[in-house]
């Protein structure tokens, strides 16, 4: 049997590129990295008009083979057939935007040249047609010699003609192709410049709302105060949007603990699935709404446009600390989770700016954060109102976010003057136009973000919490004598309390930190663990905040916030710092530094709170 | 002939096309990067915004149909006329 031919996607960033990806292939998509080097590799199946299956490759965007970044690097390498343990593609289908031809034409010429097979999809036609072009692709297909099919991805048009166009494409008859291979770059950009203006058939200038929406955006004093507002309402909107569903979710999982408590018989085994497996895991996956609500502003505001733009208002306050607005969107990924965004440094080709990035990452705070705040907030700040739809709980959130942030900053100036001392970067960027969010993609994306942290709680929170249970249930505690003093856990967090008591930890958050740094969100079914299994009916009948409420102090609850505001409490994170930065070297700094300045920030709050009588 | 004139001295709204670069000037992987976008000599633009706070710093530039963000730093390697 011969093996499936791959088809690589490649062209300019921008050109929509992973909408037409998506619309090929659905959600049947696999991602990875590229071996060796940590830039994503994503691949999915799609059929040919025979029944051909094919491998979809969706290479990183480029602007020429001329590699100035990693990722630039990896679709140079691939598409030349010299990437190691990656099939060369059999044909190559470069993606253009309709719009923006005189510009993306020039890395296509470089890519027929090559003389492979290739068609040429003129995506996004429709955005074109918005903007007053009306374009002629058998024209532009003539000029360049290759198959050009007009495709708008987001709408599935045009999609039949491309995959019956590739399937031809082995069968190419180069000689309609002009000899490109030895030009300049301004010889293809004069060849462009005149490709497009043949191509295009008339050119209206229609209303330039994106020039127009730019001009309130990048203002430079209603521009930032815009983007505060959104991020500002993101937060709200994840504390007070997801709340009915939280509700179905903790009903879901009461009603399951109802079942196993009715279907199997009292002992250890219905005490390892209600008290372990279900409350455990449950605390956790109680937070997916919050996180699907954080992902899709995220998702959607980077496939908007608007996340450049965000880093165009962010640059300069960014160059104050030594970084660019460049740092701005892994940073904001982040805030969702350190993981994707450590790996979105590497489109920074500065190597000291990229570095002090992934170094400040892990402060932002990530969506598994979340669910600690949200508990210690819920059980300790009370849920009124500060203002016309400001609420305190959502003030606070906010205010720990701010927190990190500016933790971040200072963390980044201190850095770029010490260990990653350099030349100040620069920013150059390309600011996509505005559109719409594709519903799909946005979709696809959050399926893909809600999928990871399923697996998540499916499997580390799953054995963590597992694990956290038989150290608490075992050994047997005597009559009188507390479950969670006795077992082996506790013996453990004994030793721990030592260093921890004094910033003002009790023993079952020193108990809770040892399996949270699996991930932090183990922290909160840890604690639902600890307390369930101690407190007596009428306790376990309560919920986890009422139960935090009633065994801590406020002075300890704010340290245990401030305590997650710096602790790199999730070893995938540090697992990523390690394989991002080629060794040890950096996660150590990383893991230092950071359980440095959480003891140091946890202990001034807890004094702090206590001397001010809280 | 106003030789000194460089992009980042151009007003938003202005137009100016790009006479010669001091590449020198720039990192190579920037100057690479600025080639492939575009931001070459002979290349007409218009600034279509500065940044915020002090220094108007970034600039938003207008190249045909895309706009680049660049700093202030770059521009001033570029020297441009009006056209």
């Amino acid at each position: 049997m011969s093996r499936v031919p791959v088809i690589a996607l490649v062209g300019n960033p921008n050109a929509g590129k992973s909408a037409l990806f998506n619309a090929l292939t659905g959600a049947r998509q696999k991602i990875a990295n590229y071996p060796g080097v940590t830039v994503e590799r994503k691949a999915g199946r799609a059929a040919l008009p025979s029944g051909q299956p094919i491998e979809l490759v969706d290479l990183p965007g480029s602007y020429s083979l001329d590699a100035a970044s990693p990722d630039e690097e990896v679709t140079s390498q691939v598409v030349m057939g010299r990437f190691r343990g990656e099939a060369m593609p059999e044909v190559l289908v470069v993606v253009v935007d309709a719009a923006n031809l005189e510009q993306h034409l020039v890395f296509a010429q470089e890519l027929i040249a090559l003389g492979r097979p290739v068609v040429v999809a003129l995506n996004m036609v429709d955005l074109a047609e918005r903007d007053g072009l009306v374009l002629d692709p058998a024209a532009l297909s003539t000029a360049l010699g290759v198959p050009v099919v007009p495709t708008v991805a987001v709408r599935k048009r045009g999609l039949d003609a491309l995959l019956a166009e590739i399937e031809k494409a082995p069968q190419q008859d180069s000689s309609l192709r002009h000899e490109v291979a030895e030009l300049s770059l301004p010889e293809r950009r004069l060849n462009a410049h005149n490709m497009a203006a043949g191509a295009i058939l008339s050119e209206t200038v229609a209303y330039r709302w994106h020039s127009r929406l730019d001009k309130v955006l990048l203002n430079p004093w209603a521009g930032p105060v815009i983007l505060l507002a959104l991020l500002f309402v993101m937060f709200q909107a994840v504390f007070a949007w997801a709340d009915p569903f939280i509700g179905l979710i903790e009903g879901m999982i009461e009603t399951m603990i109802g079942f196993v408590e009715a279907t199997v018989p009292a002992g250890i085994l219905q005490d390892f699935l209600t008290q372990g497996v279900l409350s455990g895991v449950g605390s956790v996956i109680v937070f997916l709404p919050q996180i699907i609500i954080l992902f899709a502003f995220i998702l959607a505001m980077e496939q908007s446009g608007y996340m450049a733009r965000a880093a165009f208002l962010m640059d300069r306050l960014m160059a104050y600390v030594g970084l660019s607005g460049r740092s701005f969107i892994p940073l904001l990924s982040s805030f969702a989770c350190a993981i994707p965004g450590i790996m979105a440094t590497r489109a920074i080709s500065d190597p000291k700016d990229r570095l002090t990035t992934i170094l400040i990452a892990p402060l932002m705070t990530c969506s598994a954060r979340l669910p600690v705040y949200a508990v210690i907030i819920g059980a300790f700040i009370p849920a009124r109102s500060v203002g016309p739809g400001i609420g305190l709980q959502g003030l606070v959130l906010f205010g720990l976010y701010l927190f990190g942030i500016v933790g971040a900053m200072l963390v980044a100036l201190v850095l770029r003057r010490t260990v990653t001392k350099g030349a100040a970067s620069g920013f150059i960027m390309e600011m996509p136009r505005y559109q719409v969010p594709p519903l799909r993609d946005l979709l696809i994306g959050l399926w893909q973000r809600a999928f990871i942290f399923l697996r998540r709680a499916g499997t580390i929170i799953f054995m963590a919490t597992v694990i956290l249970w038989v150290l608490l249930s075992f050994p047997k505690a005597d009559p009188g004598e507390s479950q969670v003093e006795a077992s082996i856990a506790g013996h453990i967090a004994d030793g721990l309390n030592v260093v921890m008591e004094p910033i003002g930890f009790n023993h079952e958050i020193s108990l809770a930190l040892i399996p949270a740094m699996a991930a932090r969100e183990v922290a909160v079914s840890a604690l639902a663990t600890t307390y369930a299994i101690d407190g007596d009916e009428d306790e376990q009948a309560a919920g986890l905040t009422e139960r935090l409420a009633a065994n801590w102090s406020l002075p300890t609850a704010l340290a245990f916030l401030a305590w997650f505001v710096f602790a790199p409490q999730c070893l995938s994170t540090i697992a990523v710092a390690r394989r991002e930065t080629n060794g040890w070297k950096w996660p150590v700094v990383m893991l230092a530094y950071l359980f440095g300045l959480a003891y140091v920030f946890a202990g001034i709050t807890y004094w702090g709170a206590v001397a001010l009588g809280l | 002939m106003d030789t000194q004139l460089t992009l980042d001295q151009i007003a938003p709204g202005a137009r100016a096309e790009i006479t010669a670069v001091d590449w020198d000037a720039l990192a190579p992987e920037e100057a690479k990067r600025l080639r492939a976008l575009g931001l070459d000599e002979g290349a007409r633009v218009a600034v279509a915004h500065r940044g915020i706070f002090f220094g108007s710093d970034p600039m938003a530039i207008i190249l045909g149909r895309t706009t680049i963000a660049i700093r202030r730093a770059h521009a001033r390697a570029m020297q441009v006329k009006h056209p």
